[in-house]
């Protein structure tokens, strides 16, 4: 539903008659363009005070004192988003095709996970970082490493994954179950060849919102991965400390001697954002025309 | 052998439904085991009412009441800085904003929710802070200022819920409304929010958990100074920061009081997650 109907011109002229309108009409206007203003502040003075300062130097690949080089942070963010997404959303996929297919939708089970995992969707991340060094870093031994932080982020995501990817089971038609079941097919075969392949533009939308907080999050990784400036090698390289892009930026701000850096490093991360945005929105257009 | 394979799936599709249970338990389980024994060889009342947090002093004083008054007083800031501007920009963008506008406002919305915490702390710290410092003195960084953050850091969450509650009442109620003469203003504020109340209540409680749990954006500009909050310019600690600006190099009876401290903001999400239950409730 479409609820404007009047031109600007045309408004503006009938509040002479109704001031009381004028005083309502005016705080939205006015509450509009400070969202409006505070984003263009924001973004404006990041990329105008970071684009003169994003420098060859920057993305050199040893990160030293003399360049402060972000390159190790953006592949640890890379690594980062490959091994908590490759933890989580098979769990979160696979326990949303049990509460879909399997689940009967008021079982007294289904109903404590969803408690839970709006428990868990609220917790904020500082609470997960500390779990993470409690659990995976001393009581697992793991140390500050990138596995630890990766588990540590997997369970944060869990379950923006599981509720996407419900939603989107859930918007795959009966009728698909149905024609596939007359077929001859079981129901493992039903929901592998069709049930998950429709769903799955859903699901990656919400991968992609996954994404986006693992590259924003920084308090539930600075006790779990640590922040060591390098790139994991060797056999081991899970069980190195790493920094990631946004724990990167934090450094470089608190420390307050590269500022100038820390401005660059704001704008990569704003772009990614951005990015991931378009990403999902496109996505979420696809769908919807679907 | 199919009904056999069938099984086993669905045994593996139950664990991993077991899993967010498994992984809420364990949260509590350890924060719990950490935290609680401290509280209690500290003292349950000495802890949460007491006015002073000197883990150096011999011997060492844990009271985390300044922290706990300062995340509900920058979170109260935040939400009288956040509701009305996110509420009305909402409105805005149901009932005001043309199409051509609406595809630049939904998009930038997004990108407001999607900005790093650090990248808000770092705009803090960098026009925030020297503003206040100009217009009212001090250091800048103070209870203001962190409001000030957290009221922006909340307004996409206000926003994007209040609007889908908006949206979500019935077209009828607005004809309805101008149907009897009444203004489109008049409509919108007299019919079409208090039917989307318990929406944008939502939106609140929502936006009321984000601030209260936000910790990188505000120990970047909050001062951290762990005593009694006094006055909106001087600096305050909350409890989030108490935790992590001293984790890394706390140890024994300071670090587990450190996790008590975690064990209190838990229970304070824990209370607005009741709250988010109790209206999503009373919305059906």
């Amino acid at each position: 539903m479409q609820y404007v109907n009047k031109a600007l011109k045309e408004r503006l002229k009938s509040y002479r008659k109704r001031p009381v309108s004028l005083l309502l009409f005016l705080p939205v206007m006015i509450s509009a363009a400070i969202t409006m203003g505070i984003l263009l502040l924001l973004t404006g003075y990041i990329i105008v005070k970071g684009i003169p300062n994003i420098k060859p130097d920057l993305f050199s690949w040893e990160y030293s004192t003399a360049n402060v080089s972000l390159m190790p942070a953006l592949i640890n963010t890379v690594l980062m988003i490959a091994i908590s997404l490759l933890i989580s959303v098979p769990v979160g996929a696979l326990s949303a095709v049990y509460l879909v297919e399997y689940a009967k939708s008021n079982s007294r089970l289904v109903r404590i996970i969803r408690i839970t995992a709006e428990t868990l969707s609220g917790i904020p991340s500082i609470v997960y970082g500390l779990f993470g060094m409690l659990f995976f870093v001393t009581t697992l031994g793991w140390g500050m490493s990138l596995l630890a932080g990766a588990c540590t982020l997997s369970i944060m995501i869990l379950p923006l994954i599981m509720r996407t990817a419900e939603e989107a089971l859930k918007a795959v038609p009966a009728s698909y179950r149905e024609g596939s079941y007359g077929l001859g097919a079981g129901k493992l075969r039903t929901i592998f060849k069709i049930v998950l392949p429709s769903a799955m533009p859903g699901i990656i939308a919400g991968i992609i919102l996954a994404i986006g907080r693992i590259v924003g999050e920084s308090a539930a990784l600075i006790y779990t991965a640590g922040t060591v400036a390098k790139i994991p090698e060797g056999k081991d390289f899970l069980l190195d400390s790493t920094r990631t892009l946004s724990v990167h930026m934090y450094a470089l701000s608190s420390e307050g001697l590269y500022l100038n850096q820390a401005y660059a490093t704001a704008v990569i991360l704003l772009l990614t954002v951005l990015a991931i945005n378009s990403l999902s929105a496109y996505l979420a257009k696809r769908l919807t025309k679907s | 052998m199919t009904k056999y394979k069938e099984n086993i799936m669905k045994a593996v599709f139950f664990t991993a439904a077991c899993t967010s249970v498994l992984a809420a338990a364990l949260i509590c389980l350890f924060l719990f085991i950490n935290g609680v024994p401290a509280m209690a060889k500290i003292g349950v009342f000495d802890f949460l009412m007491g006015t002073s947090w000197k883990p150096n002093n011999i011997p060492a004083v844990y009271g985390i009441f300044p922290m706990i008054l300062g995340s509900l007083y920058i979170t109260a800031g935040a939400v009288v800085i956040g509701v009305p501007i996110g509420v009305l920009t909402a409105v805005f963008m149901t009932f005001y904003c043309p199409k051509w506008l609406y595809r630049i406002f939904k998009p930038a919305i997004n990108l407001l929710a999607g900005i790093p915490s650090v990248v808000y702390g770092f705009f803090g710290l960098v026009i925030i802070v020297p503003f206040i410092r100009d217009c009212f003195g001090g250091t800048g960084s103070s209870m203001l200022t962190a409001s000030i953050l957290l009221g922006i850091m909340i307004l996409p969450t206000i926003i994007s819920v209040s609007e889908a509650a908006l949206r979500a009442v019935p077209a009828s109620f607005y004809e309805g409304g101008l149907a009897l003469g009444a203004s489109h203003e008049r409509t919108i504020f007299y019919l079409m929010l208090p039917a989307a109340k318990s929406g944008i209540m939502t939106s609140i409680v929502l936006g009321t958990g984000r601030a209260i749990g936000e910790t990188m954006a505000v120990i970047m500009v909050a001062g951290n100074q762990a005593r009694m909050p006094d006055g909106l310019l001087k600096g305050v600690r909350t409890l989030t920061a108490n935790i992590i600006i001293e984790m890394g190099y706390a140890a024994q009876l300071h670090r587990e009081a450190l996790i008590a401290t975690a064990v209190v903001l838990f229970v304070f999400i824990l209370i607005i997650n009741l709250l988010l239950s109790l209206l999503k409730r009373r919305a059906d």
